[in-house]
């Protein structure tokens, strides 16, 4: 009696070790993965830059101030051969450096701001800081080739790290310096934007319609399976769907975020659909008979009672469905998602990418600049995701409270 | 003389199994009906079809002539909508909605445009829980939630929501099954008050209920009614053998 009472205490307790050596395992992975992604991607929002002094007095440039104030400024600065100047400047200025080669390609556009920002430095001599190339940006932040880690020292502390402002506002481009999450990202928001559009309104009318009005029959039946199963359905063959009917039938235009929104909608529609469906389940048959017995119409019934008491659960179910859309990339690179855009999309049938694709390609690239770039959309990815995962708890709680 | 309801020959099938065989049934529009019988009886169900809730049970059939004031409830002219208003309905367990007490009473009259305006509205919820015998307790705290009230405030809750769209029937399956002595005294007081301003169709396990409320009692066994009348007789000089083992105790 009391060994079969120690073995059974002795049980409890391997069990509990269990627990919570799986609980601190998948911890620890969970941590491992947090941290190593921080500290790589953390440097890809930054950049390094250099003091570059240009002297605008001794400059040629065939502009004035005063042109730069009127409405066609920005017309003015394009054609005033500011490029030129900057790269004359940094010639100057680091002679055993490079000269221009150790400026970004796009360093003069800073000088273009600043220019823009304050037309009265054109008479002035004055130091601006400009972003390097990305090998002196590797060695700067201790990841660079022999070569460029020489240029770094020799510079001393002409060179400064600071927040890079064009990786949030910017495109992909083919220099790791210049890249920017914000076309990925806007990319993203207008697909989702159109997923929700469609998914949402259809699953959850899909699942009231089968638990509310559809008899049970062998065809309500087939169709249960059938949404089961394209819940379980590999993406890829979503986007080779996508690919079929959006472009090759209904000539709809590659890459664009309509497209990629449609053909996520079709995979996240089952995810709503089920989780719409036991959320409604959920909803206890007293409160439909109670509407029923003053006199409700089963619409009534269904929209007054039984859909506020399951939208907490429809809602959960639709963000869960829409993170994991999110996160597709192998559906949008059929249909094209996988171009390479330069610029943000400015609508829904505009060429643009998504971050999880983005991150993709960039992890293609060769240039060592593009390692900590991917970080940096990694990390910008995962705030999104908990963002949304974010919202789905609060109007989860918001809603619940009600009952 | 003219009954609220008349039902004749009723008979009701889940899919194949007969549920109710053969029920003729008066209602009067002053008294406190009860059914009484074994569980499975078919006493419910047979509640059941007067409001036809049994519509929503997909494989439920009625056959047979059930009429409320002459109209037959279960013809193309008769709208379910409309008759659930006319005949409403407690159930066994009180089930509120997720609301406030005042939105569980204002629903009904809401969804029936019984009210043209807010005041309006308010003497309604008023009215209908003073007749529920509720208004004392809860009118300084019209906007909690209907389910945090007991078990037993819930149900009269449930019965001021059902007398607030006016009914002139109310149906009660087993109101009290899930209450305390305490509130079951209270709804069968209730029952009373209501008396004659509706017809009353009560069903119950409980025998001495059935005694103490109702004028007429309608015995069910196995889905057949097996002596209808008024309660008096029914208790104290029933004519089948049935009646008289059931109530003094022999089964059930």
């Amino acid at each position: 009696m009391r060994r079969r009472i120690a073995r059974r205490y002795a049980a409890e307790r391997r069990f509990r070790w269990l627990g919570l050596g799986a609980i601190v395992l998948s911890a620890a992975f969970l941590f491992f993965l947090i941290i190593t992604m921080v500290m790589q991607g953390a440097a890809g929002f930054l950049e390094t830059r250099v003091q570059l002094p240009i002297d605008f007095r001794a400059a040629e440039l065939n502009v004035t101030p005063e042109q730069l104030r009127g409405d066609r400024g920005d017309l003015a600065l394009a054609g005033a051969g500011l490029e030129g100047v900057v790269d004359a400047a940094a010639g100057a200025a680091f002679p055993t450096a490079g000269g221009a080669e150790l400026l970004s390609d796009g360093a003069w556009l800073r000088v273009r701001n600043a220019v823009k920002a304050n037309p009265a430095l054109l008479r002035q001599q004055v130091v601006i800081d400009v972003p390097v190339n990305s090998d002196v940006d590797m060695a700067f932040k201790r990841a660079g080739t022999p070569a460029a880690e020489r240029i770094v020292s020799a510079m001393g502390d002409r060179l400064s790290s600071g927040l890079n402002h064009d990786f949030f506002g910017g495109a992909d481009s083919s220099d790791p310096t210049r890249v920017g999450i914000w076309g990925a990202l806007k990319g993203s928001l207008l697909t989702m934007l159109v997923t929700l559009l469609i998914a949402f309104p259809v699953g959850v009318l899909s699942a009231l319609y089968l638990e509310e009005y559809a008899p049970r029959n062998r065809w309500t039946d087939l169709i249960e399976v059938s949404i089961n199963n394209l819940a379980a359905v590999p993406s890829i063959i979503f986007g080779l769907l996508g690919l079929a009917v959006f472009l090759n039938t209904f000539g709809l235009p590659r890459s664009a975020p309509i497209v990629g929104g449609l053909t996520l909608a079709l995979m996240t529609m089952p995810v709503i659909v089920i989780a719409g469906r036991n959320a409604i389940k959920a909803v206890p048959p007293s409160i439909r008979d109670a509407a029923l017995g003053v006199g409700a119409s089963p619409v009534q019934v269904v929209f007054h009672h039984v859909l506020p008491l399951a939208l907490p659960g429809i809602l959960t179910g639709t963000i869960i469905g829409m993170a994991r859309a999110l996160g597709e990339t192998a559906p949008l690179l059929m249909i094209g998602m996988r171009a390479f855009i330069a610029a943000p999309p400015e609508g829904l049938t505009d060429p643009a990418t998504v971050l999880p694709v983005q991150i993709f390609l960039w992890s293609d690239e060769v240039a060592r600049g593009f390692v900590e770039k991917t970080s940096a959309a990694i990390i910008v990815l995962l705030v999104f995701l908990l963002a949304m995962n974010g919202l789905a708890i609060y109007l989860r709680n918001r809603f619940e409270t009600r009952w | 003389m003219s009954h609220k309801i008349n039902a004749h020959n009723v008979n009701v099938f889940y899919g194949e199994k007969q549920a109710i065989r053969n029920v003729s049934i008066d209602v009067d529009q002053e008294d406190v009906t009860a059914f009484i019988g074994p569980s499975g009886c078919g006493k419910s169900t047979f509640l059941r079809t007067l409001n036809r809730m049994n519509d929503t049970v997909a494989s439920a059939r009625v056959e047979g002539d059930i009429r409320l004031d002459g109209e037959d409830i279960y013809s193309k002219d008769m709208d379910v909508v409309q008759l659930r208003a006319r005949v409403g309905m407690v159930f066994q367990k009180p089930n509120p909605f997720p609301k406030s007490i005042y939105e569980n009473v204002a629903y009904g009259p809401r969804i029936h445009g019984l009210a043209s305006g807010k005041a309006e509205l308010d003497t309604i919820v008023e009215q209908s829980l003073t007749r529920a015998g509720l208004w004392s307790e809860v009118k300084d705290r019209l906007s909690d939630s209907g389910t945090a009230l007991s078990g037993g405030q819930q149900q009269r809750l449930c019965i001021a929501r059902a007398i607030a769209v006016d009914p002139e029937v109310i149906l009660m399956d087993e109101p009290c099954s899930a209450l305390d002595p305490i509130a079951t005294a209270r709804i069968e007081e209730l029952i009373h008050d209501l008396r004659g301003r509706y017809a009353i169709v009560i069903v119950t396990h409980n025998m001495q209920q059935a005694a103490r409320v109702s004028q007429k009692t309608a015995f069910f066994h196995l889905g057949e009614l097996v002596e209808y009348g008024d309660t008096n007789d029914i208790f104290t000089n029933p004519r089948e053998q049935r009646t008289t083992d059931y109530i003094t105790g022999r089964y059930g």
